[in-house]
């Protein structure tokens, strides 16, 4: 019945192809069409999807109305290893014509998503340069890395707060475990709870997350253990706060305001509660030490504490704190990826400029093999 | 009346929180206190709906209504088969609470934490590194002046803020020099960042002032 023309006034739209959507992780299926010659007389499009089944085709299910003009839909409903063909109405009032079938289309998932692979050729890239020096470390090779004032501060801070007869506060941010910056921040807590157990000075570590907690926990307990004081260990003081943003705000506010810890830490991933954190901090005269990735965080951190990792010196933490010849030969190939980034950069600009002038789409490649979509 | 109680419940926990800019206090205490344990009420019943019982329970639940206990296990499929392995995690990390099964949950955590690294370092490819080189390969010259200028500036940042995470060397010399202008280019991007951050904090201020002035004292007038 469908496909009968029941008004032979307007015309059908024509040419419907169904596509699986390349690159994807399946479920979609693109239907493109002619548009119908009158178009601009039209209301709209119905768009109609078959299924095919034992029996044959199912009867068509209406899957969306689109305006005139569009000649382009995908169909993000599907399943995959299913055989679907489509049917696009065209519709002005109370009439209407039907276009032929598509195509069948079966949708399904790419494992490798082919405009990607300059993702893919900088990720062999740099494994390279790590597996590279990795193996010099190993040899034996000596390896530099420059100063970081920040993490140098944590042996002064820890010792400071020691001196003072106060506690020590970590927080580890808003950070997931999944989060970059939280695992940063745990290697730095390592590092300051085996000074805090070589100093006997208390830790307090308020956590915003769950198995963050957990992580944090076992990261303390560890420190201790290295510093050789297991016995100093408190598992009270490693505790979960609160999930909440500002509800973990308030509460390690309050916190700071009623212990007065020495030294502060501020490690790991923040949002809005940063300059809260960190301006109580201040106001109670702890020396404070912050680090985060949040790009939007820094200011106020650099603004409100003493001293300030700024994204990837976090990074660098483990390499700089443990001077472990392993860690700083990913620092080396971290550099070794950087140098090899200004020389793409260099040349692509190089290439752009050169184009500009010349007018050759060619000498765009460099731009168009880091176009991600 | 109900609507006039909840104002001035929320308007005196506002006050009790903003009395913490004069000092700690019992009023800050109570509302902290109230904060804390609301936020933590709030979030275990928003991980049991939206989480543990959508995405852990719910694909049993069809099953077992279908075929009961003892026939379900025969009508799973992938869907819930595949929830066993983060079942089976949530179990090892839950078992923190038995002492001597307490090292179980090591394996959740190493399991998050390798997952997260992996993901991390393809996400970082993706959305940073690339897309940012691509916006850097910019035309020195483009016709028009001030979008030449512009594309300068983008370029020496860009380079200049690389040469400051260089860890591996000191920063002398040149590299002291480029860093030099590394470092002046991210306080300037950070001083342009405080300025709108700080926009939008004194936006939620007003918010909160236009609460008590015209919610919480008009109240005063009904």
């Amino acid at each position: 019945m469908l496909f009968l023309y029941f008004i032979f006034l307007l015309s059908p739209p024509g040419n419907v192809k169904a596509r699986d959507v390349p690159n994807d992780a399946g479920g979609k299926i693109e239907v493109t069409w002619k548009l119908s010659p009158d178009d601009s007389l039209l209301d709209f499009y119905i768009i109609f999807r078959q299924t095919q089944t034992e029996a044959g085709w199912s009867t068509p299910e209406t899957l969306m109305i689109v305006k005139r003009g569009l000649s382009k839909i995908t169909d993000t409903d599907c399943k995959d290893g299913v055989k679907y063909r489509y049917i696009v109405r065209a519709v002005k009032g109370e009439e209407w014509v039907d276009s032929s079938p598509s195509n069948i289309a079966i949708s399904s998932a790419q494992w490798f998503h082919k405009k990607r692979a300059s993702a893919l050729i900088l990720l062999i890239i740099i494994v390279g340069l790590l597996l590279f020096f990795i193996q010099k470390a190993r040899k034996g090779e000596e390896l530099f890395i420059r100063k970081i004032t920040g993490l140098d501060a944590i042996d002064e801070a820890v010792g400071r707060s020691t001196e003072m007869g106060k506690p020590l506060l970590f927080t580890l941010g808003l950070g997931t475990i999944a989060d970059i910056p939280t695992i940063a921040g745990l290697s730095i807590l390592k590092r300051v709870s085996k000074k805090a157990a070589e100093y006997e000075t208390d830790l307090i570590v308020p956590c915003f997350d769950p198995v963050v907690y957990v992580a944090a926990q076992e990261t303390v307990k560890e420190g201790y253990m290295e510093a050789g004081r297991p016995d100093l260990y408190k598992e009270g003081n490693v505790f979960f706060l609160s999930y909440d943003q500002f509800g973990y705000a308030a509460g390690v506010d309050g916190i700071m305001v009623r212990e007065k810890p020495g030294a502060i830490f501020l490690q790991g991933y923040f949002y809005a509660e940063s300059l809260i954190l960190a301006e109580t901090g201040n106001s109670i005269g702890a020396i404070q030490i912050s680090g985060t990735t949040a790009v939007t965080q820094l200011p106020f951190f650099i603004a409100a504490t003493d001293y300030t990792l700024i994204g990837e010196e976090m990074y660098a933490a483990s390499a700089y704190l443990t001077k472990d010849p392993l860690f700083l030969a990913t620092i080396k190939g971290e550099d070794w990826v950087k140098i090899l980034l200004i020389a793409v950069i260099v040349l692509g600009i190089a290439l752009e400029t050169i184009a500009y002038f010349l007018k050759i789409p060619l000498l765009h490649f460099l731009k168009q093999f880091f176009t991600i979509i | 009346m109900v609507e006039v109680i909840f104002i001035w419940i929320a308007a005196g926990l506002t006050l009790a929180i903003f009395s913490f800019l004069y000092k700690d206090n019992p009023f800050y205490k109570v509302a902290e206190h109230i904060y804390v344990g609301s936020a933590a009420a709030f979030w275990f019943l928003y991980l049991w709906f939206f989480d543990v019982e959508p995405k852990i329970l719910g694909p049993f639940k069809e099953v077992f209504h279908k075929y009961g206990f003892s026939g379900m296990w025969a009508h799973f499929g992938a869907e819930q088969w595949i929830l066993f392995i983060p079942i089976f995690l949530s179990i090892c990390m839950l078992l923190r609470f038995i002492p001597p099964t307490a090292w179980l949950s090591r394996w959740a955590i190493a399991f998050t934490v390798g997952m997260a690294a992996g993901l991390g370092v393809t996400g970082a490819l993706q959305g940073y590194i690339i897309p940012q080189t691509q916006a850097t390969l910019l035309p020195l010259w483009t016709g028009n002046p001030l979008t030449s200028f512009n594309n300068l500036i983008i370029v020496i940042a860009t380079l200049a803020t690389l040469f400051y995470f260089f860890f591996s060397k000191e920063h002398k010399g040149v590299l002291g020099v480029f860093s030099r202008i590394g470092i002046t280019f991210i306080m300037i991007a950070f001083g342009a960042s405080f300025g709108y951050t700080v926009m939008a904090r004194v936006s939620l201020l007003i918010g909160r002032i236009h609460f008590l002035l015209f919610e919480w004292l008009s109240s005063f007038f009904h």
